[in-house]
This record gives C-alpha cells, structure tokens and sequence, in this order.
C-alpha cells in the first residue's frame, strides 16, 4: 500500500513519503524519461508511485516488466538512446539482471541509467539477505546509500548526474528499514528530461573482445577519478573528535540514526566517519583510523567496509563489527543492537505478562483460490506412497504451511520446475511443480522449454490467481486469457494442458484432473484459475 | 518532547491506516515525524506492526527502541501484548477488545483481557461495537485513533481537521460515521481517564 499521492511541485516542497517514493521523486525531478521494474516488496512502491505520476501528469514511460533482466535491459536501451532512465528491483532480483548489470559497466553510458535496489535485512519477506553493495564493487561503479528520505531523494537525482559525468551505471542501495518508513523530504526544483537523442557509437555498444577490451580498460582507468569523487564526497563525512581519541565509529545508511539516537548517552565523544558513496573514501578512512585506538563499524548487510578497513596483518586500531562477533552477522541493526555494540545497556522496559503468546504467521486470505488448488492437490498426494513437490515464491509459498503441507522447497524465482525435472530426471515419480503465474511470467517458461525438450514426466500446476499478488496485486505482464497459449506454444500437448478452475463447489474434479495428469506418463501443466480475492476487492472498489 | 507509539494488529485491520492518520495530524500540528512500516508477506493475516515516532527535536531511527515506547495502540488483544517489552514501565497500552482468531492456539480470551488490564496503564476499548454504534463496522481503526488521541501530544482538532479532508471526497455517511467514530473513542477513555 502506498500513501496518496502528493504531487511533486515543481519547486521546492516539503513532502512526507516513503524512502522508496523519495527515490521516485528523486528522478522525477532529475529528468527521467523511462522507468521500469518487477514488483518485489521492499523495491515495489517506487514504481508504483511513478506509475501513478505518469498517469496523473504523464512526460514519462514507465512500466512493470517480465522479470529483472528484461527491466534492466530496456533501461539500457533508453540510456543508449539518450535518455535517462531508472530500473528497479529488490536485491535477489539483481542476480536475475545481473548480467546486463555487470556488462552495462563496460558501455558507455549516455543518458543517466540509475539502478535503484532495495536489500532486505532480517528478511521480512525475503529468502537471503545479500547486500546489493558488493555488485556494484564487483561491476565497478558507484553506489550511493541514502540514510534518510531527504537522502534518498537527493541521491537519486545525483546519480544521474554521476552516471553521466563517468558514463556507467550508477546504484542507489536502500534497506527495508529506509524504503517503507515515511518522513518529510525538501524537494528541490524539476529539471526537463535531456532531449539529446544520440546515435549510439558501436565501438562503446558493442561488447565483442576487441571493443570489450578497450572498454573494460577505460573503466578500470576511470577507477581513479570515481574514488576521488567518492573521497570529496559530502556524503562521505568525517568528524574527528577534539576531546577523546579512544574510538571511532564509522557508520554507513541507516545505521547513523541508529548512532546519532544513541550517541549522547555515551561517555566520550566519538571520532566519526559516515559512509553514503562508494567505492569507500580510503583517505578519510585512514585519517580516523590515525586519530582513534579502537574502531567500531555499523552497517546494514554484510561486513563490506568492515573488510575492506581491516587489514590483514595486526593493525594498531582494533577494528570491531559484525566480523569479530561485537554485531550478529545476521539480521538486521536496530537501535538497541547498534546501543548494545556501544556498550550501552538497553532500556529493560515493562515486564511482559506471564502469557505464553502464540506466534501469528502470515496465511493466505480467507477464500483465496489458491487454498482450492492446495487442498486439491493434497487430496492427490494423499493417494501416493511417493511423491514430491517444489514449490515457488509468491503468496502461494504459505500453502507450504497446515492445513496444506503442500511444498518441500521454494529457491528462487522459477526454481520449481527446473527443480522438478532434475528430480525426475533421477528417478522420482509424482513428481509436482506449484508456480504462480506472474512468476511462471518472470523465469518458469524457460524450464519448461527444458521439460518439454525430454518429455519430463512431471506436472506443473500454474497457480493463475491473474495478478501479482504479493507484492500488491500488480498486473501480470500477460493476461491470464493468454496463458495456455502461451504453455502451447512452448511446446507442452494440447491434451495434456489442462485449465480448471479453482473454486471450492469444483475440488473433485480438480482433484481427478490432477490425478490423471500426474498418472500420465510425461509432462502435463495444469492451470488452475480464478482471481485473487484481494485483487477482486480493490478491482471493486475502484 | 518525544512520544513514540507501537501501532498493532492483524494483517488486513487496518494498522498503516493508523500510523497514517495520526502521522498526518501530527504533521498539521508541526510536530516531525517517522513513522516505519510493513508490506509484502507480513500483511497476510500475519502479526502486523508500525513504528510511529513523533517530536519536536529531531529522531534520527524510524525504529523505536526497546523498553522506551509511551504508547501500544492496537487492534487486537493478543497482539498488544506482543509488544508490552517495548512499553517503558510508565507506558500505555490500548487496545480493541474483539479477538481475531485465525490460528489454532489462540488463548483464552479471558487471560488474554486479565493479561491487558494487570498492566499498570492500560484500557481495553469495545472498537468494534462503538464503530458499528457509529454507523460503519469498518471505523474501527478510527474508534482507536479517538481512543489514542486523549493521550498523543496531537489535538483533537487536528485530528478531525485530517478526517475531514481525508473522506472529503467520500460520501457524506461515510464521513459522519468517521467522526463519530473517532469521538466515540475519545468518550470511551474520557469517561474513566486517568489522565
Ligand atoms: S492476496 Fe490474493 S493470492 Fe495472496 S493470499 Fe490473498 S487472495 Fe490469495
């Protein structure tokens, strides 16, 4: 859910948004022409709230794509042809666009390409907790870690800036904590889209080794010039304190108001250094290293500059963070975890009621289709001494939960029936596949290919609820009307591609068509079909 | 001055709708704000919560830290207690009385209430009753906002200056019910307020 839409005047304002919807303003006023992304919570209100922009004032393209990759892919197009452009994605849908990520460094980018990604610590609904910032040092560009919704929106529209000052991409990494909380954010002014449409040099275009060589040099060569203005950063800012030279704390994102609210409670006066442009500002870091005799980090994600300011023989500043165990390595920083690496003690706060509270998982809607095609396909794997099911990301992954207990594992995007098949292709019977459609959509047609290729003696059930429904009932790129096509075309017999709908009055014959299907020596895809109740609900109360 | 509230519930009450409508009215009032929250998976008919961070000094966290809430505003029993370590000893707890029982283990009722009224500071509020006594079974949310508001540092009038231009474009039944709703839970801590 987004908050309503404020209208981005075109002069400075004050405006109460979300992170996310403070990096969608950012580029708003940095002269986006094109926007695109696939929904993935904690990524999602970003494209949303440009959607809404485009539909209220217009100017802009923007649009959900298939997946990740095809998102990037097109941000790319529109950077080659000279205008900006921001993609969208929440961390794990970077390693589906990590290709054209890694290989857009090595371009030379024209209009502003800005890639915004938010991580997910603590994983609220998320399978890891991969810290984006290691792509964009592994690509070798700049990323940019806002603290704060003013942050996020100024950050955004100087990455445009940077991107095309050093003509690579440029990634502005949120966290959770900082894309769905709300505060106020001074907007500067509005400044027109580029109008320059180039024509695009194929020497800097085209990575055949001949031009990637010569491309990948001159990145590595640009190396110097993007550290120096990382190094003169102000978003890189270093306090040195007058009156203790006992520790210093360096802070990145987020944890600085985990610091700055727990600061004053301290003894001492910290040496301080803030960190919200990467690559990491190593003269700064060598003159606080200089100035203090112990050295804490706080970071939201991995021990990234941990590492990087720890050397590996015995420095005289002992450095501690989540590496030496003074942070948990897991999860994410809260203000009493950040107090506590401070050595301050946390508040004890009221005594909880001697009731033991019982845990209140999420679950899918009452009536959602979803628990039709479960209990169907229970009531088929009742039937069978063996049997397997993988399963896939998406509301649907709760059906792993009772009553159902459908699902024995769910990996990533698509993972079901690539899974499935190299189950089969062992020597597992009964084997199901359960993916929903929009992630069917993203990366299951592929895998099918596969299954189709050999004839995999498998079924796949493509949950259709016509939505994404987690994320906030977003469209599917395809409608649901064109889905069996779709399965058709990839190859997958006419007979053995079966549409039921999903619906409590039809659980038998759900239940029979399963049955028959998974009976059936070879690839069969069922599609089980009816609307997502939420979807149904907000459709009405339009 | 700071006041920190814990807004809960169940996935779907209506928890952000909360946080947003005394977000709004703080802001009116020119107090700063943060205010953190949940999406995707978490709103599944799972336990829900917001953060919701209002002062005239500047808060840097959008997260509360344990033991220093001054406030657990909910939607539902069970939940409120959930976050009670989060209280500071002096801190108040509110919540509507109606259970939500969507899991098999849910306690007894009657322990779950004793649970909410043996804390020093508590009030239990009939939100489902009086929304519906309001004229829209839907004004839950706004029955507690009412009940919050004798004790947030945000006036009524700013409060129901935002309802009036939050339903302004919804039928007039709509907004009456809403103001009603919201005074209801504002009488219904008013009539044995410790305050
Ligand atoms: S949002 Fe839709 S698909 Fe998800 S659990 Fe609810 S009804 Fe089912």
């Amino acid at each position: 859910m987004v908050g309503q839409l404020l209208l981005p005047a075109r002069t400075s304002t004050d405006l109460v948004v979300l992170g996310d919807e403070a990096v969608a303003l950012g580029a708003i006023h940095a002269g986006v022409s094109v926007a695109y992304g696939y929904p993935g919570t904690p990524a999602t209100e970003i494209i949303e709230y440009l959607l809404r922009y485009a539909e209220l004032v217009g100017g802009s393209h923007v649009s959900w794509s298939a997946n990740e990759k095809t998102a990037f892919e097109q941000a790319l197009g529109a950077s080659m042809a000279g205008r900006r452009a921001l993609v969208t994605m929440k961390h794990v849908g970077l390693n589906v666009a990590a290709d054209p990520f890694m290989n857009s460094a090595l371009v030379s980018i024209d209009g502003g390409l800005v890639l915004a990604v938010a991580d997910d610590p603590g994983m609220h609904s998320s399978q890891n907790e991969q810290d984006s910032r290691f792509y964009a040092d592994f690509a070798r560009v700049v990323c940019l870690e806002p603290a704060n919704q003013t942050e996020a929106y100024e950050m955004t529209r100087e990455a445009f800036d940077i991107s095309e000052r050093f003509h690579i991409p440029v990634m502005v990494r949120l966290a959770t904590r900082l894309a769905h909380s709300r505060s106020a954010v001074r907007t500067g002014e509005m400044r027109d889209p580029n109008q320059e449409t180039v024509e695009p040099d194929p020497s800097k275009w085209v990575l055949l080794p001949t031009y990637a060589r010569r491309q990948w040099r001159s990145l590595q060569q640009a190396q110097a010039a993007i550290k120096a203005y990382t190094e003169k950063s102000d978003h890189n800012t270093l306090y040195l304190s007058e009156t203790s030279r006992e520790l210093g704390v360096i802070t990145t994102g987020i944890a600085r108001n985990y610091y700055l609210d727990n600061k004053n409670d301290l003894d001492i006066e910290p040496s301080h250094l803030h960190i919200g442009a990467y690559p990491v500002p190593m003269e700064k870091i060598r003159a606080l290293m200089g100035h203090v005799r112990s050295l804490l980090v706080l970071e939201e994600g991995y021990p990234f500059v941990e590492r990087q300011v720890r050397g590996v023989g015995q420095t005289i500043v002992a450095v501690s963070g989540k590496e030496t165990g003074a942070i948990r390595p897991d999860g994410e920083l809260t203000p009493d975890v950040v107090r506590n690496a401070l050595g301050l003690p946390s508040s004890s706060g009221m005594r909880a009621p001697a009731l033991s509270l019982p845990m209140r998982p999420p679950r899918l809607c009452q009536g959602c289709p979803h628990a039709d095609a479960y209990s169907a396909i229970r009531s088929v794997l009742d039937q069978y001494e063996n049997h397997l099911v993988t399963s896939d990301i998406g509301c649907y992954t709760l059906g792993i939960l009772p009553p159902y207990s459908v699902g024995q594992s769910c990996v990533c995007m698509g993972a079901s029936i690539g899974m499935a098949k190299g189950a089969v292709d062992t020597g597992k019977e009964n084997v199901i596949a359960v993916i929903g459609d929009s992630t069917f959509l993203h990366s299951g047609t592929t895998a099918l290919m596969d299954c189709v290729n050999e004839n995999t003696n498998m079924t796949v059930v493509i949950l259709d609820n016509e939505v994404v429904a987690m994320t906030g009932t977003q469209p599917t790129v395809l409608p649901s009307s064109r889905l069996r096509d779709l399965v058709l075309g990839i190859g997958v017999a006419e007979e053995h591609c079966v549409v039921v709908e999903a619906h409590p009055k039809n659980l038998k014959e759900m239940a029979s068509t399963l049955r028959q299907e998974v009976d059936h020596l070879g690839l069969s895809v069922v599609i089980s079909v009816r609307e997502c109740i939420e979807a149904a609900r907000k459709r009405k109360k339009q | 001055m700071k006041y920190d509230i814990i807004v809960s519930g169940v996935g779907g009450q209506g928890v952000l709708s909360i946080a947003a409508i005394i977000a709004a009215s703080a802001l009116r009032q020119g107090l700063r704000v943060k205010q953190s929250e949940e999406h995707g998976m978490a709103q599944r008919g799972g336990a829900v919560i917001a953060h919701l961070r209002l002062a005239d000094e500047p808060v840097f966290s959008s997260l509360i830290p344990r033991g220093r809430a001054d406030m657990v505003l909910s939607l539902e029993p069970l939940e409120s207690l959930r976050y009670v370590p989060q209280l500071h000893p002096e801190g108040m707890l509110l919540t509507a009385s109606e259970p939500t029982v969507n899991i098999p283990d849910y306690p007894d009722l009657g322990d779950v209430l004793n649970a909410v009224q043996s804390l020093p500071h508590s009030h239990l509020v009939d939100a489902h009753e009086l929304a519906r006594a309001a004229g829209s079974a839907r004004a839950v949310n706004m029955v507690m906002v009412g009940a919050a508001s004798t004790f947030v540092p945000v006036g009524a009038e700013a409060i129901e200056a935002h309802i009036l231009e939050r339903y302004a474009s919804k039928s007039e039944k709509v907004l009456r019910s809403n103001l009603k709703a919201f005074r209801a839970g504002r009488d219904a801590i008013g009539r044995h307020a410790t305050v």
